[in-house]
């Protein structure tokens, strides 16, 4: 039987991991790959919780968050593929019209 | 996990409620089919059905007005608070699509697409106001979000139009993620999602310590990326002055305005027992919001940036009816992002014009003379900056003053100061455009792009910006409560056909 806290503790190493990974890789793919890590260690805390609470709001919850995730990434690749058109990198230290 | 049955979950009543946002959401479908057959010749007939699909939503709004009617086992609610932000949002799709129609011929962006994901955002704004769970207020916050995404990298060809879009997603998802990892920590604590719930299980004192922090926290963090408060602002000047004029407007009042009424809703009405827990972080990100928001302004040459900025200080204003905490508090943010969305649309209105064959409009310098040879547009200019800048006797003016008293009667003195000295700094910008506009000699001829569209919102805009500041509104709302639900079931039944 697995304690519910490590449940908690994987899902906060998740996050952390992800949170870094946007904060400190370059190219535009990884970074959106981070987020999906962190939306994922979002659903590994809602499960657990349900799972702990007994509720199902945590598994609903979830299954709205993996949906939405699932827009959200698409609507990303769309723009990384004009965006690449245009810029002809990945990387975002290169992608700097906009200043100021 | 055995439950009631599905009929008790849903009743014909929980989808008349959610009506303006399905006829919303799908005439946004019957356009996008309509945009296929019309004949390149009668392109106006996308955006007119744009503009009555509105006007059909705000007419069953108006009816389910005020009925206090929470829907879907209390995920839903439609109370005076919710009516009067769904105001705000259809007054602003409506000027943003008046403003669009030509900028988006003159851009060859000219797609049905457009108006489509604009009315999309809409029903995920109007989700957002009335939302009253966690769940929904989350779905609604994505559903305003996505579309705007690619709105703003709608200039397709624009290496500056793509990379807004791009750092705008990556901002916006990482914000998303971080507000979820904070609901689903709020969730654990507390066992629910739903506002009510976490309030009453908050009352009883038994959820508190460090894991609660890191989640308030959280929270704030999520939602200040969302109304571009400092320390998360850096994604809305690349974002702003990316995107197509029209949507630069839209977003600024919008989808703002959507994330200040979820804002308030999640920590005035869920998280108010924890008021000493968060309000000090909210106070940090307002006063943040507004030094850093005005004295960045005043080194922009672009005016959509400076814009930015500038929308940066004022999220910082609203943010202070926030720190209140009190009934006056919130209607005075209510009625400040009600002026906020006529004065912006306003002055991004005059920006649009200015956008004509190969004249940009998009520097500071590009105004100067303009008073010489366009004197009513000029004159239009000064009220929106005057309105900005909160200089009596317009709109601006009264909405800070309203945010004002709203914290001396908290008696939180030091934070009015802080706010009054910051719209001294905010005037400085403002009143530098409106110099250059009277004082300077134009270097060469203005074209102006005006359309019917834009001259109807120039004038509705200047008219309430005008109107608003000498005959402001005194009604207060309401704090957002639900009623008993069998009265609610009764004011349903009397309006359903």
């Amino acid at each position: 039987m697995v304690p519910v806290t490590w449940y908690i503790a994987l899902s906060a190493v998740l996050f952390m991991i992800g949170a870094a990974g946007v904060l400190t890789r370059r190219n535009v793919i990884v970074i959106l790959m981070s987020i999906e890590l962190m939306l994922n260690s979002v659903n590994i805390n809602f499960m657990a919780f349900s799972y702990l609470l007994g509720d199902m709001t945590g598994q609903i919850f979830t299954i709205f968050t993996i949906t939405v995730a699932a827009a959200e990434v698409a609507v990303a690749l769309g723009i990384l593929i004009a965006l690449v058109r245009s810029n002809k990198t990945f990387n975002v230290d290169e992608i700097d019209a906009l200043k100021g | 996990m055995s439950g009631p049955d599905v009929a008790t979950f849903f009743s014909p009543g929980d989808f008349l409620a959610i009506l303006p946002e399905m006829v919303i959401a799908g005439m946004a479908c019957v356009i996008l089919m309509v945009d296929l057959v019309v004949p390149r010749t009668k392109r106006w007939v996308v955006p007119a059905l744009s503009v009555l699909s509105v006007a059909a939503a705000a007419w069953f709004s108006w009816n389910l007005a005020g009925s206090g009617v929470s829907a879907f086992s209390g995920m839903f609610v439609l109370d005076g608070y919710a009516a009067f932000f769904k105001l705000i949002f259809y007054i602003v799709a409506v000027f943003a699509v008046f403003v669009s129609i030509r900028y988006i011929k003159t851009e060859e962006i000219d797609l049905g697409e457009y108006y489509v994901l604009m009315l999309f955002s809409l029903s995920g704004m109007m989700i957002m106001a009335s939302g009253s769970d966690l769940l929904t207020i989350y779905l609604g916050l994505e559903l305003a979000s996505l579309p705007v995404y690619a709105l703003v990298g709608f200039l397709q060809k624009s290496r500056k139009s793509n990379e807004a879009a791009m750092k705008y997603v990556i901002l916006g998802a990482f914000s998303s993620a971080i507000l979820l990892y904070g609901i689903s920590l709020i969730y654990g604590l507390t066992g629910t999602t739903q506002l009510a719930a976490i309030s009453a299980a908050l009352e009883t004192g038994a959820v508190s310590g460090p894991l609660f922090t890191l989640a308030v926290i959280m929270l704030v963090a999520g939602f200040g990326f969302k109304v571009a408060g400092f320390p998360f602002h850096m994604w809305a000047p690349d974002a702003y002055e990316g995107a197509p004029t029209p949507i630069t407007a839209f977003m600024a009042a919008g989808p703002k305005a959507a994330a200040f009424a979820v804002i308030m809703r999640v920590f005035l009405e869920g998280l108010f027992p924890a008021y000493d827990n968060w309000q000090m972080a909210i106070a940090a990100v307002a006063v943040g919001s507004m030094v850093v928001g005005n004295i960045t302004a005043i080194m922009q040459t672009s005016i959509k940036r400076m814009l930015a900025f500038s929308s940066v200080g004022h999220a910082g204003y609203a943010l202070l009816g926030l720190v209140a905490g009190s009934e006056e508090g919130i209607a005075s943010v209510m009625f400040y992002l009600l002026v906020y969305a006529f004065m912006n649309l306003g002055i991004f209105g005059i920006i649009i014009m200015m956008r004509r064959d190969s004249q940009s409009g998009d520097q500071i310098s590009h105004y100067a003379g303009l008073a010489k040879s366009n004197r009513l547009t000029a004159l239009a200019m000064l009220v929106f900056l005057f309105s900005l800048a909160g200089i009596p006797p317009t709109a601006g003016f009264v909405a800070k003053f309203y945010v004002f008293m709203a914290l001396i009667h908290k008696g939180m003195i030091g934070l009015a100061v802080v706010a009054a000295l910051m719209s001294a700094v905010a005037a400085y910008y403002y009143i530098r455009i409106v110099m250059l506009m009277y004082m300077r000699e134009p270097e060469k001829e203005f074209l102006l792009a005006s359309s019917r569209g834009i001259l109807c919102v120039l004038i509705i805009a200047l008219a309430a910006v005008v109107a608003l500041g000498v005959y402001p509104l005194t009604y207060k709302p309401r704090p957002a409560r639900r009623s008993a639900v069998g009265q609610e079931r009764n004011e349903m039944e009397r309006w359903y056909p």
